[in-house]
């Protein structure tokens, strides 16, 4: 028993710091494709004494941009911690901790890779917490982290973040409502099962994105205004609000919250890739049992998210922002009567099937 | 004034979608990528500086190290935010060049007044001072950017040059010339 709790939070612990440092190498990510949009070399000075110095690999890494993230985690550190004094201090410590917790939590139940017993052939999902209804608990787990910026935007007693965090309590809850419709035919098709593994399983052939592009496209628009991307970055929207919700925050707190918005974007793209490309499967292709099967599917997993997540940066270095009354208009009046035509749709679609089988 | 209404088509279906737009921009922005930087990393990469550039004025040498300024004073006179000072004095008598021409003794050009307008540059008849490629200058007091002689022959170096006027003098002084 004790044994078993240990490994968890091993386990637990494995999977924050790779989620964390995965944070953070989206944060060089997104500078760098920025900066080959604008025709520029991005962040290529940070270096570390002695590894930088090899000759070859330590330029390459330096241009690369790979200490990067170190420096920029330890200049929030280290940076002077303010505290306005024009603040309610209670919410405005609170904040950034409940922008960040949620963020955190969603990953306990994500799935992201299996292991195939090699004596008996059962698969496993490698997953903090095999809950059967992962989904649900996503959803509902994400959407607290909406709180975070809310009460930061309140706390500060200011003009700007209040609008960032009005906007942002606006936005989310206008478009969780789409998210959760267009993801609903996707477990009606999987014969109702709500757990994420089970989900990824029925992939292994086809992808769901393939059979439901509209889901997927839903799906992923919601995802875009439920992380504050761009072109759906309301609370934020530097060019209008300064830095919206976090502009009086500084220092560690500020990067509790930029941590907590990358992780968001990896967990979202995660939970992308588990409900339309497959999760760690790969069409026509059976991984083999035991720890490299496990290895290689975590990998696949890895390289899948990846893929979104650099779509998510391209998409920002593409896109301008959407006005306002824009971003409420396509969530109300276009993205969610297209989910719930899309629900029956494939409501009917399923029923029609069962009924020839 | 007369206005004319343009008529706008209605948007089809795709354009109403944005979608095929986005997906247009985002292959504008993808070959973006695949192009390389424009950045100038600037103190590792200097830029060209294209002929005729007017930077820093300096002091040039002739091809054989001779100084080529006679302290004629031309440009101290016509500098117009009078930033150039010029103390004349002889070349020393035990001087290989002695008795030829004159040299200055001090030469200042005070970088703090200095407009680069290269009015000396052009002023000069013994072409002595060029303003070359040299565009930053930096200094942590005034005195330092007060730039003396020695600091503008170092800056200058020494240009092509292919007049050899200080041969010409020489052999005329020696052999005799209609001219002199």
């Amino acid at each position: 028993m004790v044994t078993d709790t240990l490994g968890l939070v091993m386990k637990a612990f494995i999977v924050i710091g790779a989620v964390m440092t995965m944070a953070g190498y989206a944060v060089l990510l997104e500078r760098k494709v920025a900066a080959r949009v604008q025709g520029r070399p991005g962040p290529n000075r940070t270096q570390i004494p002695i590894l930088g110095s090899i000759p070859v690999i330590g330029t390459f890494l330096t241009r690369l941009g790979v200490f990067q993230p170190a420096a920029d985690g330890l200049k929030f550190l280290f940076k002077e911690d303010p505290l306005p004094g024009h603040v309610n201090k209670f919410y405005y410590v609170l904040a950034p901790m409940v922008a960040f917790i949620p963020a955190m939590l969603t990953m306990t139940v994500l799935p992201f890779g299996a292991v195939t017993d090699p004596v008996t052939g059962a698969t496993s999902p490698i997953v903090l917490a095999d809950l059967d209804i992962g989904i649900l608990f996503i959803l509902a787990v994400s959407s607290l982290g909406v709180y975070g910026i809310i009460l930061g935007g309140w706390s500060s007693n200011s003009k700007y973040p209040f609008l960032g965090g009005v906007r942002a309590s606006a936005q989310m809850i206008s478009y969780e409502i789409a998210l959760g419709l267009s993801i609903l035919p996707v477990f009606l098709w999987f014969g109702g099962t709500l757990n994420l593994f089970n989900v990824v399983e029925g992939q292994s052939q086809v992808w769901t994105a393939l059979v439901q592009p509209v889901s997927a496209l839903i799906f992923l628009i919601a995802l875009f205004a439920e992380t504050n991307r761009l072109p759906f970055d309301m609370p934020e929207s530097e060019t209008d609000l300064v830095a919206g919700y976090n502009t009086e925050y500084g220092a560690f707190k500020f990067g509790l919250f930029f941590v907590g918005e990358y992780t968001h974007i990896i967990i979202g793209s995660g939970v992308f890739v588990v409900l339309f490309l497959g999760g760690w499967t790969l069409p026509f292709i059976t991984l083999p049992a035991g720890m490299v099967g496990a290895v290689l599917s975590v990998l696949i997993f890895l390289a899948k998210v990846f893929c979104i997540v650099f779509f998510f940066m391209w998409v920002r270095w593409t896109l301008p922002r959407f006005r306002y009354d824009q971003v409420m208009n396509l969530g109300w009046n276009k993205l969610l009567p297209l989910a719930i035509g899309n629900l029956v749709f494939y409501a009917i679609v399923i029923a029609v099937i069962e009924q020839l089988n | 004034m007369a206005t004319k209404v343009v008529e706008r088509k209605p948007l089809s279906l795709a354009e109403r979608s944005y979608l095929p737009q986005i997906v247009s921009g985002l292959r504008v922005t993808m070959k973006n990528m695949f192009k390389p930087p424009v950045t100038l990393e600037y103190p590792d990469e200097r830029p060209d500086i294209p002929p005729g550039y007017r930077g820093v004025p300096t002091l040039v040498k002739d091809p054989d190290g001779r100084e080529k300024c006679v302290s004629c004073q031309l440009c101290e006179f016509v500098c117009p935010p009078k930033a150039i000072r010029i103390i004349p004095g002889e070349i020393p008598e035990d001087a290989e060049t002695a008795h030829v021409e004159k040299a200055p003794e001090e030469f200042e050009i005070n970088m703090l007044r200095c407009i680069y307008c290269g009015l000396c540059q052009e002023v000069c008849p013994e072409e002595a001072i060029f303003l070359q490629d040299i565009f930053s200058v930096t200094g942590t007091s005034r005195e330092e950017l007060v730039f003396k002689k020695d600091k503008l022959y170092a800056l200058g170096g020494t240009l092509p040059d292919s007049h050899f006027k200080w041969e010409k003098k020489k052999s005329a002084e020696l052999t005799g010339n209609p001219h002199h």
